[in-house]
């Protein structure tokens, strides 16, 4: 029982689409309209729809757990009813312990005040009490690395030092429950890694973490269990990479049932000399065949290929535009192949080709097929990371450490540079 | 009802912190600030002035310093009131964001806005201290009930504030209506004019519970006699009830705030 963070039975959850009477001037003539016509209720409940259904699910005390969904599958509506903003329509929800969240930061920003006042006022608004802040504000500041802007009114900050602030504020609020959206994604690359690090230590030190999230790097590298939604259900529920997996597929069939694409990426394979294949050896061949099918008239596209990690990482991404091969226009019907020929120099390990249709300036994204593909690398040699460089080791000495011998070896080897 | 009060008190760091927020924004150009606070009282005072000077001039008497000092008494807890009543309708709105994605008590939004503008009370108090001193207005013990009426006048304010801020959420023309109230309010409420001037029918009047409230301003600190028991009995009932049910009605709605903002 104590070892329970979290735990949400059966949540139910109804919206009401359309119009709502949101006027008094509206509201009279509605209140008496609808005395004299019945018809009108029964034509309201049509416009309801559920943004969850029976939903259950427990999360245990220092667990990082994660909620993947496409859009519209529930997850904001999760959030909204975990941090309390929202009531479920029935079923019953219980966190134990301060609560937390680390969504849209910077919300309680105001933008007149200096950063000094709006680390209070934010702190504030996220549970912590003044003392609380006095005593963490050095770091507080020092996390967000904007010391010497702190008695700036914030309206001259940049956006990414507003975001930095305000991750700096949320994340050290220490809650029993934290629940994280998309936000460790501000900041540049450095501020990043330092989320990242941070996340990682609020995780080691015991709390109970909750992503909401269609960032599958984060979910991959943090949460050991997943909840999969989709239009409000549960899909799957278990370890992580396999509702990962289930999420891909999910996502395909959502791609292949949406019809309202003019172009569409129909089929990937990869293949080695011989035929598809799915295991390759470091360093090896491989060839992409990529099928793309134009319901409707397309102009200037380009195909993206792209490699993730088992993290989903990129690791290396082109595409025929980017290659030289200028951008394609389509007509309906059209059916376009191409072939990219890789040199797989990748580590061992589990590799996603992903192909997306792009405008070839970036502009519009047409069709994306993550992960399309798996395959599997393996080597000969026993080497570790995600890229292969073609190892060997060609000198090997030991230097016996004798003083006199020691000038000896460093003229030795300086010789042996110039024979090679 | 008594763990939503415990839960408010929970959070009353954040009432002050949005509060000082309130204020400090508001103050932040110090010049324009202050102004701020004595603006509007002293646009009512000028006002009721040329009002009274109608009258005097109507009534073959000449205007008295006290007449004057009257309606300055009575400007400062009327701008007060319309100015929290104001600030709080739109609390909500303007805080959307906490509003829909922070988990606390939403009232805290509503009640720092009457806090705010009691601020500004308490600023231009000072301003109108030195009038009062400057016109020789004089002080009796009668003046004691000057907190006792700020207390009426603060509940009432905060009841109004629950009841049109969370109602604005749902009918976006509820500040109109608010908006058109609270300006032809001043003429249903004796700030201009002291109830005696209209005889006994003026008793009807009282029934507003702000002017009950405002005549015992008027009473205690510029014509030095004590405000009337009843009618300021009947005001704090007012003041009370609309406070219970307010925050009753406000707590209802709350659930559905981030649903319909």
């Amino acid at each position: 029982m104590s070892d329970v963070a979290l735990r949400m039975e059966h949540v139910y959850k109804k919206f009401r689409k359309g119009e709502v009477y949101d006027s008094l001037r509206d509201l009279v003539p509605a209140l008496t309209g609808r005395m004299f016509q019945q018809q009108e209720l029964a034509e309201n409940d049509s416009r309801e729809f559920w943004a969850l259904q029976d939903v259950s699910y427990e999360v245990r005390r220092g667990e990082a757990f994660a909620i993947l969904g496409p859009n519209g599958a529930g997850k904001s509506t999760m959030l909204k009813l975990l941090s309390r903003i929202m009531k479920p329509t029935s079923g019953s929800l219980h966190v134990f312990g301060r609560v937390s969240a680390l969504i849209e930061l910077a919300a309680g920003f105001h933008q007149d005040l200096t950063g000094r006042e709006n680390v209070y006022l934010y702190g504030t608004i996220l549970g912590m009490r003044k003392q609380e802040i006095n005593s963490k504000f050095e770091e507080i500041v020092e996390f967000s690395g904007l010391a010497e802007f702190i008695d700036t009114p914030i309206k001259r900050y940049s956006s990414g030092m507003y975001a930095r602030l305000g991750f700096a504020v949320a994340a050290h609020v220490n809650p029993d429950v934290l629940l994280v959206d998309e936000v460790l994604s501000v900041g540049d690359a450095l501020f990043q890694r330092k989320c990242v690090e941070h996340m990682r230590t609020i995780i080691r030190n015991g709390a109970t973490v909750l992503f909401v999230s269609h960032n599958l790097k984060t979910v991959a590298e943090f949460c050991s269990r997943t909840l999969l939604l989709d239009h409000g259900r549960t899909v799957a529920m278990g370890p992580t990479p396999q509702v990962i997996n289930e999420y891909m597929t999910l996502l395909q069939q959502h791609r292949e049932v949406d019809q309202s694409r003019p172009v569409r990426i129909s089929r990937v394979t990869v293949r080695d000399a011989q035929g598809p294949c799915h295991r390759f050896q470091s360093g090896q061949k491989a060839w992409l065949d990529v099928e793309v099918s134009a319901q409707g008239p397309c102009s200037k596209l380009a195909v993206v290929v792209y490699f993730l990690d088992e993290k989903y990482s990129v690791l290396f991404g082109t595409s025929t535009e980017r290659l030289g091969h200028g951008s394609v226009s389509l007509a309906p019907g059209d059916i376009l192949r191409c072939t990219f020929e890789v040199q797989l120099n990748l580590g061992r390990g589990i590799f996603y080709p992903s192909v997306d249709l792009r405008r070839y300036d970036n502009q519009h994204l047409y069709d994306s097929w993550e992960a399309a593909e798996t395959i599997y690398v393996w080597s000969k040699e026993d080497i570790n990371g995600p890229v292969y460089c073609c190892p060997r080791v060609v000198r090997q000495d030991i230097c016996k450490a004798q003083l006199s011998d020691v000038n000896d070896c460093a003229v030795k080897s300086a010789l042996d540079t110039k024979e090679l | 009802m008594k763990e939503e009060l415990r839960e408010l008190y929970k959070y009353r760091e954040l009432l002050y912190m949005i509060a000082y927020r309130d204020i400090k924004v508001r103050y932040k150009q110090s010049i324009m600030g202050f102004l701020w606070a004595i603006l509007m009282p002293v646009l009512i005072v000028f006002s009721g002035i040329v009002v009274r000077y109608a009258y005097a001039l109507a009534a073959h008497v000449t205007l008295q310093a006290s007449d004057v000092a009257s309606v300055a008494v009575k400007s400062l807890p009327w701008a007060f009131l319309v100015s929290s009543i104001r600030f709080s309708c739109n609390s909500l709105a303007t805080n959307r964001d906490l509003v829909t994605k922070v988990y606390f008590p939403k009232e805290i939004f509503p009640v720092a806005a009457v806090m705010a503008s009691f601020f500004d009370l308490f600023v231009a108090s000072g301003a109108l201290v030195i009038f009062l001193l400057a016109v020789r207005i004089g002080w009796s013990a009668y003046l004691l009930w000057i907190p006792v009426l700020l207390l009426a006048i603060v509940i009432l304010a905060t009841g109004i504030g629950l009841v049109v801020s969370a109602a604005s959420l749902f009918f976006r023309d509820v500040k109109y209506v608010v908006e058109v109230m609270l300006t032809f309010g001043i003429f249903f409420t004796p700030v201009f004019y002291d109830m005696h001037m209209l005889g006994d029918k003026g008793k009807w009047l009282l029934l507003n519970p702000a002017a009950a409230i405002l005549d015992g301003f008027g009473a205690s600190i510029a014509r030095h006699q004590p405000p009337e028991p009843i009618w300021l009995a009947y005001a704090f009932g007012f003041g009370f009830l609309l406070l219970v049910g307010g925050y009753v009605f406000f707590k209802h709605l709350e659930p559905v705030f981030a649903e319909s903002i």
